[in-house]
């Protein structure tokens, strides 16, 4: 069964075609990595898929209902949730407030708490918990983002280079987490240059080329596509 | 007990500064300080401190908005103003008999919140923010100031009340408690001094509530990411424009007690200067915290006006100055930079005592 479908999917930014006509189809359950050199779209198809922009034309399905036309906070309601590729915590707050703001919606009282201590020890931030997310290390953060994505336990997970700027051991954590997360039920669609990472994780991977599906396939299919080794994976190994 | 002690729980949080037994001591010892006072001075002087009080009301709006909105409103006069002239047109034109001044001041603030609300919802519907927010605010409060200045003809009025142009509309009733035999009539020293000491505790004690509770979160996490909160399912614009319009109610209430207290009100205090004070007394006291803003704005406010009597002419030269000090050596505020390094050091010796 399919929980995200984009059809056709088109978005200009001027004369610049960023997103060409995309078809892309997730599958409920499943991991899927979505890989391309700079500039090829990726972090502009989350954000159609997030209502930040709205695309020209074509459609976005959502467990069978068009989202197309909804807000991003409706589409969050829905089930969607994102870790952007800059940490998007509330630097000012302390870690333990992030996370309250994150699941006050779901939670009260000593339920709240008790959830908030649950994360913090999933997430290994619990002896940073009354410092400013502002002075964490950038692994630190993207950690807490996670932690403040996955707390609205949503059925869609997008996850934006949640490996950058991390350790290889860091990322083989992260990517432990996501099989964690994803063996709970939980669907994810990660962008991802690190292809350790994606080796690690994903069921399939999609190549976005000039905002195009440039080829899908599982990670072994991909490495011997040798169109993708031109565009990407030849650069990346060269 | 139990629900007393949770009520005082609420009144604490991340979101304020001041906590625990000895704040609180503090915070009851100044309240009976407040409330004896009058009985030590003359009525003159106490009239003056109502003054005083009334501003914190539009300080505290700004608080709100800006310090833990985000969103810098440089309009909230526009409100005052409103709210004002609402309370002048309506008393003027009703009387105060059957306590009809107590609703006209509520009627008035709700006028200010009811505008706020399409001002507002254009202003975050349309998604403007930051400096143009400002820019919208500020705009429509030096148009209010315009169009009230050039309403000297006769032909302004409403029912009975006239616009008066310039110099403003005056002899509204002051507000005026039904009682049995004689009717109380809050003139602007000891009768009105106990009703705004108490909307002053109250409106407090209640903001510390609101700021500490699970809607205050949201509202500092607007401000610290909006992009983050809408991905937490927020809808940011609700929020913004429930924020702006308590801030707008808070700008009114200060509107309408000070047009009781003097019984008059004037274009010029949605001019320029007015509009660009209170952003001076929340700045230098502390945006971002209550009890640093109503501190701040006391102590700015006595300064400015002991400036403005005994010193010279330049009391607004030295509220600039003030200002740019503020920025350069304490971004967040000086009373909250003092309230947060006596906090470090009463932290400090409680760790060495235990």
């Amino acid at each position: 069964m399919s929980l995200l479908e984009l059809r056709k999917l088109n978005k200009h930014f001027g004369g610049l075609h960023v997103t060409n006509s995309v078809d892309l189809t997730l599958r409920a359950g499943e991991i899927h990595c979505l890989i391309g050199p700079n500039g090829a779209g990726k972090s502009t198809l989350f954000r159609l898929i997030l209502g930040e922009h709205h695309p020209g034309s074509g459609d976005i399905l959502f467990a069978g209902e068009n989202i197309t036309a909804l807000k991003s906070f409706a589409r969050i309601h829905r089930g969607l949730s994102v870790k952007f590729q800059v940490p998007g915590v509330f630097k000012g707050l302390s870690v333990r407030q992030n996370l309250e703001i994150a699941l006050q919606s779901r939670h009260r009282g000593a339920e709240l708490d008790a959830e908030i201590g649950r994360l913090l020890a999933f997430l290994g931030l619990e002896s940073e918990q009354t410092q400013t997310a502002g002075n964490l290390s950038h692994g630190q953060k993207q950690w807490l983002e996670i932690g403040m994505a996955i707390s609205l336990k949503p059925r869609l997970l997008l996850l934006d280079e949640p490996t950058a700027g991390m350790s290889p051991e860091e990322t083989h954590m992260t990517g432990e987490m996501v099989q964690r997360l994803n063996a709970d039920g939980m669907t994810v669609l990660a962008i991802e240059h690190d292809m350790a990472f994606v080796r690690q994780v994903a069921h399939r991977v999609t190549v976005l080329h000039l905002g195009q599906v440039f080829a899908q396939g599982s990670i072994d299919e991909i490495v011997a596509d040798e169109r993708v080794a031109a565009i990407y994976l030849g650069q990346a190994h060269a | 007990m139990t629900g007393f002690l949770s009520l005082f729980r609420r009144l604490e949080g991340p979101q304020t500064v001041g906590r625990g037994p000895g704040f609180w001591s503090l915070f009851a010892l100044v309240l009976a300080v407040a409330l004896a006072y009058p009985l030590f001075s003359d009525g003159y002087t106490v009239g003056n401190t109502v003054y005083f009080f009334v501003w914190v009301f539009i300080a505290l709006s700004l608080c709100v908005i800006w310090g833990y909105g985000g969103s810098l409103s440089f309009g909230q006069t526009a409100f005052f103003g409103i709210a004002g002239y609402g309370y002048g047109v309506l008393t003027i034109n009703f009387g105060s008999a059957y306590g009809f001044t107590l609703l006209a001041l509520v009627i008035a603030v709700a006028i200010a919140a009811l505008v706020a609300v399409l001002l507002g919802y254009f202003m975050f519907f349309g998604r403007i923010a930051g400096v143009f927010l400002g820019i919208v605010t500020l705009a429509v409060t030096l148009m209010l100031e315009r169009f009230m200045a050039q309403t000297a003809g006769p032909e302004w009025h409403i029912g009975s009340a006239r616009l008066n142009g310039f110099n403003g509309m005056s002899a509204m009733p002051p507000l005026t408690i039904p009682w049995p035999g004689e009717p109380i009539v809050l003139f602007a020293d000891v009768g009105l001094y106990y009703l705004v000491l108490g909307l002053l505790v109250f409106v407090y004690l209640a903001l510390r509530i609101l700021m500490n509770s699970s809607f205050g979160n949201i509202i500092v996490a607007i401000r610290e990411n909006p992009e983050r909160a809408e991905m937490l399912g927020y809808d940011v614009r609700k929020y913004q424009l429930i924020t702006f319009v308590i801030g707008a109610a808070l700008a009114g209430l200060s509107g309408v007690l000070y047009t009781v207290w003097g019984q008059y009100i004037t274009p010029s205090s949605m001019g320029m200067t007015a509009a660009a004070l209170p952003l001076i007394w929340v700045a230098v006291g502390g945006r971002s915290d209550l009890t640093s803003t109503v501190i701040g704005t006391l102590v700015v406010l006595a300064a400015f006006q002991a400036l403005t009597i005994y010193g010279s002419q330049y009391a607004l030269v030295f509220m600039g100055v003030l200002l740019v000090l503020t920025v350069l050596i304490a971004p967040n505020g000086l009373v909250l930079g003092v309230m947060n390094w006596l906090g470090r050091i009463a932290t400090r010796l409680t760790q060495r005592a235990g």
